[in-house]
């Protein structure tokens, strides 16, 4: 009896898995694979806010052949993914990693195509006293307070690029990041810096919880905001410090074996074209209630006004955004 | 067609976005997310979204595909390993006991590198496919499957009188455990491997990368959306992940026919 039950169990169960495998196979196979496979890594920031999952239909409208893939990451990470070659391009927020991207050789032909700014947010009582205060003053008075044990900093320590920044910011105001970290809080073994090591979601949820500031990327903040995840408010607004800039770089098609370089250079005019800044301007309106991002390309034309000088300070290598050495056939990218 | 709640494209915001007209924050945050959850999970099903769908029915192959290829090699080498005496054999017991611990990033970042372009395997091809995942969730759940078919081998073989004898079993334990009848024991060995697989996150996303349309599955969009601070969707998806289990684990339950009667 013991050995019937053994088969028939046996059978029934592989009936099932084979009838979900067959069910599945089939179903993939119902997919058009005869296009080319694009592939790009991508910061999580941008990818989160769908702006991508927008551009992508239209630009496999455009160029039919493709398929576009994204692969979100922290900026470190969707640099890695690209050196191991498994990405054909990257879009990030990070000018001294891209630097290094490029100076590894693994990447060619950056472009800047938008930007924004970082907010730094915290609870609405604002017990460090720093309500619009420049974000040079307003991290002074974090540390200051934060030793005297009125306030918390809260850091995403994930090598994001919003990280990236978040240190960027502390070596403008000529703090030695990894020494005051380690400082406590005076009389106790408490941290005043608070390394989340995880995302911009779970950062922001541990600075509510804690009652710490942190600085956020703006969209992830709406969302959470508005779902009601946190209370957090904005403390310190947009600047010329707090800029973001989003860049495309390619993988350079002599390191990469992927061969996608034509179709990932396609991409990359394609969101350098009118149709997609057009479309950023008021993208997010709807679903976060305030735009997210600024197209790039329309600010080129008034090359003397304010914004483009701190892009070009901010997120120009050598006065370019792409120093002559790391051009490979650009065609008219540059002109 | 329903439109979709997982796709995050400009066009359909309305329908992306979770009802919360909250106006008090103090007890939303405990609860608030979790009914969300319920409700979304509840719309999810009825309106049959075509997204949720077809993640689902992605883990749901790729599951089945790892736990086909792990019963595949790790039965016959159960056997082996609980039929024949060979130097080493307790401590290859050991080591597939101890490999049921791995954790899911470490194996996912080790095949990662193999499986990566520039890696040694690059040239399968398998990075960033529901194959590629499959192969990597196979590898993952065969020692459970393994250690858990030994075990229940072990637990119930009367006649092996020697390999009663090393494990030291009483007449009344090795009773107990040949009334118990092997089968339950392998059947959930394959239901414990298939469960793990469905509901594995770290070697899904170090190798399929969560991408949309491909290689997608429940729990790298549950991770994803509460990584967008989406938690109610988060809540939703993860009902429906359980909602699957529950189900499947269900059907073995009445294809075994009586187990406890």
């Amino acid at each position: 009896m013991s050995g019937f039950k053994i088969n028939r169990n046996a059978l029934l169960i592989g009936a099932v898995l084979v009838f979900i495998i067959a069910g599945g196979i089939y179903w993939n196979s119902t997919k058009t694979q005869s296009k080319e496979h694009l592939i790009i890594s991508t910061t999580t920031s941008l990818y989160e806010t769908g702006v991508l999952d927008t551009i992508k239909p239209m630009f496999e409208i455009e160029h039919p052949e493709y398929n576009v893939s994204f692969i979100s990451q922290g900026t470190g990470l969707a640099i890695e993914t690209a050196k191991n070659g498994d990405a054909d391009m990257i879009l990030v927020h990070s000018p001294s990693q891209e630097r290094g991207f490029l100076e590894s050789g693994y990447g060619v032909n950056r472009k800047l195509f938008a930007y924004n700014f970082f907010i730094i947010v915290g609870p609405m009582s604002d017990p460090a006293g720093v309500k619009d205060m420049s974000p040079g003053d307003a991290l002074q008075t974090f540390y200051a307070e934060g030793l005297a044990g009125n306030a918390l900093w809260g850091s995403r320590g994930d090598n994001s690029g919003t990280h990236s920044k978040e240190k960027g910011l502390w070596r403008a105001t000529g703090f030695d990041l990894d020494s005051i970290k380690a400082e406590t809080v005076e009389g106790s073994n408490e941290p005043w810096y608070i390394e989340a090591g995880a995302g911009m979601t779970a950062t922001l949820q541990l600075a509510n919880e804690k009652e710490a500031y942190t600085l956020t990327d703006m969209a992830t903040y709406l969302k959470n905001y508005k779902n009601g995840n946190i209370e957090l408010v904005t403390i310190v607004g947009q600047g010329k410090e707090t800029l973001n800039v989003y860049a495309a770089v390619l993988c350079d098609p002599e390191e990469n074996q992927r061969g996608m370089y034509d179709g990932s250079l396609l991409f990359m005019e394609y969101i350098l074209g009118e149709e997609i800044q057009e479309m950023l301007v008021d993208y997010g309106v709807e679903e976060f209630g305030s735009t997210l991002f600024k197209p790039w390309i329309p600010e080129l034309e008034t090359p003397d006004s304010e914004i483009v000088q701190w892009v070009e300070e901010y997120a120009y290598f050598d006065g370019t955004e792409c120093p002559e050495e790391y051009r490979h056939l650009p065609g008219n990218l540059y002109d | 067609m329903a439109q979709s709640a997982l796709r995050s494209t400009g066009t359909s915001p309305a329908t992306y976005t979770i009802n919360n007209h909250h106006t008090s924050f103090d007890l939303k945050m405990s609860w608030q997310a979790i009914s969300e959850g319920i409700s979304e999970a509840l719309r999810l099903i009825l309106t049959i979204d075509r997204t949720v769908i077809e993640i689902t029915f992605r883990s749901l192959t790729i599951a089945s595909l790892a736990t086909l290829l792990s019963t595949l090699i790790g039965l016959p080498l159960s056997l082996v390993i609980t039929m024949k005496e060979f130097p080493g054999k307790n401590t290859l017991k050991f080591i597939f006991n101890s490999l049921v611990g791995i954790p899911t990033v470490t194996l996912g970042l080790f095949l990662y590198t193999l499986l990566s372009r520039s890696g040694p395997l690059g040239s399968m091809e398998l990075l960033y496919t529901v194959r590629g995942i499959a192969l990597g969730q196979a590898i993952l759940i065969l020692p459970i499957t393994v250690s858990f078919i030994i075990s229940a081998i072990e637990s119930k073989d009367e006649e092996l009188r020697d390999l009663t004898r090393t494990l030291g079993a009483s007449e009344l334990e090795t009773s107990i455990a040949v009334l118990r009848e092997a089968y339950s024991g392998v059947s959930l060995a394959l239901v414990s491997s298939f469960n793990r697989a469905f509901a594995e996150l770290g070697i899904a996303t170090m190798l399929g990368a969560n991408i949309s349309g491909l290689t997608r599955v429940l729990t790298t969009a549950i991770a994803l959306e509460t990584s967008k601070g989406e938690l109610g969707l988060s809540f939703a998806l993860s009902f429906i992940l359980l909602l699957v289990v529950l189900f499947l684990n269900y059907v073995i339950r009445l294809l075994q026919g009586g187990l406890d009667s």
